[in-house]
């Protein structure tokens, strides 16, 4: 299982062997503790549940605090699961260890919200001219045909809410990890704001 | 201190203090095939940019009538020295305009001590 939580602390840079700069991402991951193991035979799938990020025991509800008392672990933030066998076994923990760099990786987080943008910042769209007496500057334009179809087609770019939603950013490397400080460094951008919840995947 | 501050000040090198107006020397190491060899380039320094690991200056040198501007990292590994050659007395921390003045003009007074 190649999977940890962790959280983005941000964006640096670094001069690698030959004096590069290598610009990167700081990700805070782990360590992820085992809550519970789920097999074919109980749950209809194999799947592991991990935790991370401690929290307060009065902040989390009684069932969640049962759950994690019966893995023997102290109170976690968040809970995921990850699908598939492996050897863990409840109460075990994961750390960066489990990267190594070179590794190719996925990152999973929420993007930052822009809230309701139009589609020259949402769609890319050119927009009109400025001046010169233009009456059209940031509108869409036309949005389809006529009596045939008389309808927009699904799918047709429009204004509406942009970011924050669930971004994975594929094809990442891994350039160093700290396993002191519990650190990875992927090189790149990853998405969400500074402090937010990411995924790293193997 | 966060993670990242610490991150970035383990890669700061020692440098000599100079700031944008003065004269300096980069020794700059390159790498040809397997080959490395030190090339110089010596100019005003026009500005000096970010901070920490991050920092970069400007260099802009007047090269057989055409003015050159080459961006260094400050802590680059692949600076070998920078020697400041003169101080110079100027007005501003970023010296841009000097792209528009020619010859004679494009020249910064020297810092009389």
């Amino acid at each position: 299982m190649k999977t940890l939580l962790g959280t983005k602390l941000g964006m640096t840079q670094y001069f690698d062997a030959d004096g590069t700069v290598v610009r990167c991402t700081v990700i805070q991951a782990g360590p992820c503790v085992v809550t519970q193991k789920k097999t074919v035979d109980t749950d209809g799938y194999a799947a592991t549940q991990i935790a991370f990020g401690d929290v307060k025991a009065k902040r989390l509800n009684k069932p969640l605090l049962g759950h994690l008392k019966k893995a023997g672990v102290t109170p976690k933030r968040h809970l995921m699961e990850v699908r598939g066998e492996d050897e863990l076994t409840v109460g075990q923990s994961v750390t960066v260890d489990i990267f190594a760099p070179g590794d190719k990786v996925k990152v999973t987080g929420v993007s930052k919200g822009k809230g309701f943008q139009g589609v020259m910042k949402r769609h890319g769209f050119a927009g009109g001219p400025a001046y010169h007496g233009a009456h059209f500057h940031r509108a869409p334009g036309s949005i389809g045909a006529s009596a045939d179809p008389s309808r927009v087609y699904p799918g047709t770019r429009l204004p509406g809410q942009m970011g924050n939603v669930q971004v994975t950013q594929t094809g990442l490397t891994v350039v160093q990890t700290d396993p002191d400080k519990n650190l990875v460094l992927v090189k790149g951008a990853i998405p969400g704001s500074k402090g937010s919840l990411v995924v790293i995947r193997g | 201190m966060g993670v990242i501050e610490e991150f970035e000040r383990a890669q700061l090198r020692e440098i000599p203090v100079f700031k944008s107006g003065d004269t300096v020397r980069v020794h700059f190491k390159v790498i040809e095939g397997t080959r490395e060899r030190i090339q110089v380039f010596q100019g005003f320094c026009i500005s000096r940019s970010g901070q920490g690991a991050r920092e970069t200056f400007t260099v802009r040198k007047q090269s057989f009538g055409v003015g050159v501007e080459r961006t260094f990292p400050v802590h680059s590994p692949k600076i070998d020295k920078i020697e400041v050659i003169a101080i110079g007395d100027v007005a501003r921390a970023k010296l841009y305009y000097l792209r528009d003045k020619l010859g004679k003009k494009a020249r910064v007074k020297e810092k009389r001590i």
